[in-house]
């Protein structure tokens, strides 16, 4: 959402933006979220900001742009001290904002997105919306910038990837010169990345500045003039874009840290899940799963890649008994899921890591200890039917805690206190501590930082090595390929195509688009 | 593919007003803000004292003349007022001594603390009722009408039947647990199967449940023979809760409500059910997906809490009032949702919290009495005490939604 600049014909400014943040610190409670921050953009540079979830990237930027004020240290625009106290005034200034979460209204036209929050009207403040000249606002500005968009086409029919485009239209139609990228490839397909970064690099020769906020390396040695590092408030290093991936992962998370998955090849053995024709709805009744039928062999990793959003979450949903079978077959080892209680399918032997950890995962205000045995309170040797068993599950959790490295002051601390990757570490615990015979996880690492991501990757590989039928379902590409044995890739609630690991990523990224040997499927 | 698919799922939910309210009311009411209230509430009800009392008053309007008559006045009224309410409520050091010399009885000198344990007897069950279904993420508000079932099938069961002794009050305390669990199953069972929200279904059961006493009471075979006002016949003297007898009331129904208190602090802490129903109260979800059943929780858990109210007026009946009248429940289940605020809705802090509210009740009679304060003072102390409490968490629960609106973008500052 922008704010409206003031009103009256845009003016353009002649000189390209210069920006520097001069010692930004923002404290929440005890917590200093950005400690002394300096940072210049140049014109026309892309400056992008690498740091983990929870570095302190995304309160900068909301500084930056107004929603939040600094409790130290200034901006400075064109050598011009400035203070944003909201959106429109950093507007004024020539800073535009592009949240990771569109703000676009999905009903509405292409054309009254752009308008909305700086509506044009025809006989004063309550008259007409004028809509042409909406729409020939947006048609100038997406020839001028080349961002081709369909003024007239409703939010709600085009892909992400277009969305993203009216977001960028949107912020250039109120004449910004300087453009913040909240994580903007968290939603795209890689073709659609790869278009981003070719929009990003024309903006900059016109004399834009980018400030790229991230956590991908591929993408940030791809495109970025410069990059800042930002750990735990503070910036740790600038680099160049030819340091290497291992050295910025390095900065990032404080100590070498290894990217690839290392595992030896897999022994499949037998057909432990398989999913013949099945179709499930989404909340709203609509279709999300289509059809699907895949196989999870004994010993082997299956990784289903695919842009969010396209049935996975339903998919594992389903067979998991958290969501409704609309046809088909869910078979564990020959025995129909379908239809059977949640409980009764973990007990079967079925390890489950659902993909919003604090949504789904875990009950905050339960201690470490609790939530290792949330879905075994009712079993021995934590209990049964009736009591639990509290020395014993003070024992078990002793246990995990060290085996799996949780951090944590104490097992009896509330989950609420650790850190995303500690909370998703008591999941696994949780889920990998009792004989399986089936384990999915569905985007395992989400908000994880780097050194957790290793450490539960070797977790997954060493159950995948016991024997145990792996699922993965990612959004992140790099962790399907480096996970799986075989990749499956999921596209609007169906499988397109089950590709080897070694498939070249291109070829993967255009599976993810729907794009099928040739045979174009549009949109 | 909509914006609302492609776009990842906002881990935050959207909150309403009443919960955000809820738990900060429960959260940020720790026992520092628990004490304070009640000394504030003690504060402004001596202020109430002196000016409801026109003698006092009188004084007040030549106070600059002499400042020293409306003071005196004020503080022998405030502090006789007070001294009285904890006479009342926990002895008289008098009666000690005059049982001590052989002047007068050790039943006198316990007299009132035989009157606080008593009225207290059956909160901590209403109590309990509103505290165990809140930690499973229910908003019980129907205690009063399982209390009020509660007392209809235990007075009924206590009249009816004739068993013999013992085994007549455990069948009509049983009776009772099930009158206030059935009252409790509706509302959880709707929750459970059609998603009726507990608040607006426990509120209009509780008019059912007490059009139905009003109506009961007047029927031939429950009504005493001979009398032609609203009021059942007598519990058999063998359903009756034991007591001492003569000016000490109190009877077995506060033994039995401190071991229901264990009961319950076992039942959450340390029993299967009770990890479903925390887990189910805190993140249903997350409960769901570990595969507790959450309908099943619900339905159990409102059972379960209406049994408590449905003994709580089992021991009105059963224990002091011995007869159906159409307000023989009092308010004891709307008290019982004061009693569970109070007491943070944890077991032993509803008991505790259920003694402070009997001690008031008890003191209040003698303060009527002995220094001619009313006894609507004791409910206006209660209620201040409560809204003390509750203030702060409806303030801030205020300004966090103007804040989050405000914010308007859903940006949260944590976020890295």
């Amino acid at each position: 959402m922008l704010d409206p600049p003031p009103p009256g014909p845009a003016e353009t400014r002649e000189i390209p933006l210069k920006l520097e943040l001069r010692g930004i610190t923002k404290r929440f409670g005890d917590l200093v979220a950005n400690d002394h921050i300096d940072i210049t953009v140049e014109p026309g540079e892309v400056h992008a900001l690498l740091g983990e979830n929870g570095a302190g990237k995304s309160t900068l930027m909301n500084q930056l742009y107004g929603l939040l004020q600094p409790d130290e240290g200034e901006i400075v625009v064109n050598d011009e001290p400035k203070v944003f106290r909201s959106p429109r005034d950093a507007i004024a200034a020539g800073i535009g904002m592009v949240h990771q979460h569109f703000m676009l209204v999905p009903v509405f036209t292409v054309a009254e997105n752009i308008a909305l929050g700086a509506e044009e009207t025809r006989g004063g403040p309550l008259g007409w919306l004028d809509r042409r000249r909406a729409r020939k606002d947006v048609i100038e500005t997406s020839k001028k910038f080349g961002l081709p968009v369909d003024p007239d086409a409703l939010i709600e029919d085009l892909p992400v990837g277009a969305q993203q485009r009216v977001e960028i239209v949107k912020a250039l139609t109120r004449d910004v010169d300087l453009l913040i990228l909240d994580e903007p490839t968290a939603v795209l397909t890689p073709q659609e990345t790869d278009e981003l970064l070719a929009v990003m690099r024309s903006l900059t020769e016109m004399g834009k500045s980018i400030v790229f906020i991230t956590h991908k390396l591929r993408e940030v040695k791809a495109i970025a003039d410069r990059i800042t590092v930002v750990r735990r408030g503070r910036i740790v290093g600038t680099a160049s874009p030819d340091t290497s991936e291992d050295e910025l992962a390095a900065l990032m998370v404080g100590r070498a840290v290894s990217l690839e998955v290392e595992k030896g090849p897999a022994d499949p053995g037998r057909a432990v899940l398989q999913v013949a024709g099945l179709v499930v709805d989404d909340d709203r009744g609509i279709r999300a799963v289509d059809g699907v039928d895949l196989e999870v062999r004994a010993g082997e990793v299956l990784g289903i890649a695919g842009v969010q959003g396209n049935g996975q979450t339903e998919l594992v949903e389903a067979i998991m008994g958290l969501r409704e079978v609309r046809a088909g077959t869910v078979g564990l080892d020959g025995e129909d899921l379908a239809g059977m209680s949640t409980k009764k399918i973990l007990r079967s032997g079925v390890g489950y890591v659902p993909e919003d950890r604090s949504h789904d995962g875990v009950v905050k205000e339960f201690s470490v200890a609790e939530n290792l045995i949330l879905d075994m309170y009712d079993r021995e040797p934590f209990g049964n039917a009736f009591r639990l068993d509290i020395s014993k599950i003070a024992g078990n959790a002793q246990e995990r805690v060290d085996q799996f490295d949780i951090r944590t002051q104490s097992a009896e601390s509330a989950v609420g206190t650790l850190s995303g990757g500690n909370q998703q570490k008591v999941v696994i615990a949780r889920e990998m501590s009792r004989p399986l015979r089936l384990f999915i996880a569905s985007q395992p690492t989400r908000g994880v930082d780097v050194g957790s991501i290793e450490f539960i990757h070797k977790q997954i590989v060493h159950e995948r090595d016991q024997g145990t039928a792996v699922l993965v379902v990612s959004s992140e590409l790099d962790e399907v390929v480096g996970l799986a044995d075989r990749i499956a890739v999921m596209y609007r609630g169906r499988i397109l195509a089950v590709v080897s690991p070694d498939t070249p990523r291109e070829e993967i990224g255009l599976l993810m688009a729907g794009i099928t040997g040739g045979n174009e499927e549009k949109k | 593919m909509t914006a609302e698919t492609a776009t990842e799922k906002e881990p935050v939910e959207k909150e309403t007003f009443l919960n955000v309210f809820l738990r900060n009311l429960w959260s940020s009411n720790s026992v520092t803000v628990t004490a304070l209230s009640i000394v504030l509430a003690v504060i402004i009800g001596a202020v109430l004292i002196v000016v409801s009392d026109s003698a006092v008053l009188a004084k007040f309007s030549y106070f600059t003349a002499r400042p020293g008559d409306a003071l005196d006045a004020s503080w022998t009224l405030i502090s006789s007022a007070y001294a009285d309410l904890v006479k009342g409520a926990l002895g008289d050091p008098q009666a000690f001594s005059d049982w001590m010399s052989g002047a007068g009885t050790w039943q006198n000198a316990f007299a009132p603390l035989s009157e606080t344990l008593t009225y207290a007897a059956p909160l901590v069950f209403t109590g309990l009722a509103v505290s165990l279904a809140f930690r499973g993420g229910l908003f019980n508000i129907g205690a009063q009408g399982q209390a009020v079932l509660g007392c209809v099938a235990a007075g009924v069961a206590g009249f009816t039947f004739g068993l013999p002794i013992v085994l007549n009050l455990i069948v009509a305390l049983i009776a009772g647990a099930l009158g206030g669990a059935l009252w409790g199953f509706l509302p959880g069972l709707l929750k459970a199967r059609t998603g009726a929200h507990e608040v607006i279904t426990t509120i209009m059961l509780n008019y059912t449940a007490g059009l139905f006493l009003a109506w009961l009471v007047i029927q031939q075979g429950i009504q005493q023979p001979g009398r032609s006002d609203a009021i059942s016949k007598v519990v058999a003297e063998s359903a009756q809760l034991p007591s001492f007898g003569g000016v000490l009331r109190v009877h077995l129904g506060i033994v039995l409500a401190v071991l229901t208190t264990a009961g319950v602090a076992w039942l959450l802490n340390r029993s299967a059910f009770g990890f479903e129903l925390r887990a189910v109260g805190s993140n249903p979800h997350a409960a769901r997906t570990a595969g507790i059943s959450v309908a099943k929780t619900y339905t159990l858990l409102m059972a379960i809490a209406g049994a408590l109210a449905g003994l709580g007026g089992a021991t009105q009946v059963l224990g002091t009032a011995y007869a159906l009248t159409p307000s023989v429940a009092g308010n004891i289940g709307f008290d019982g949702l004061l009693v569970a605020l109070l007491g943070r809705n944890r077991p032993w802090g509803t008991l505790l919290a259920a003694l402070l509210f009997g001690a008031l009740r008890a003191g209040g009679n003698r303060m009527q009495s002995f220094t001619g304060i009313s006894l609507e003072l004791v409910t206006v102390l209660q209620a201040l005490i409560v809204i003390f409490i509750a203030a702060p968490a409806l303030v801030k629960a205020i300004f966090r939604l103007r804040a989050a609106r405000a914010a308007g973008l859903g940006v949260s500052p944590a976020k890295g």
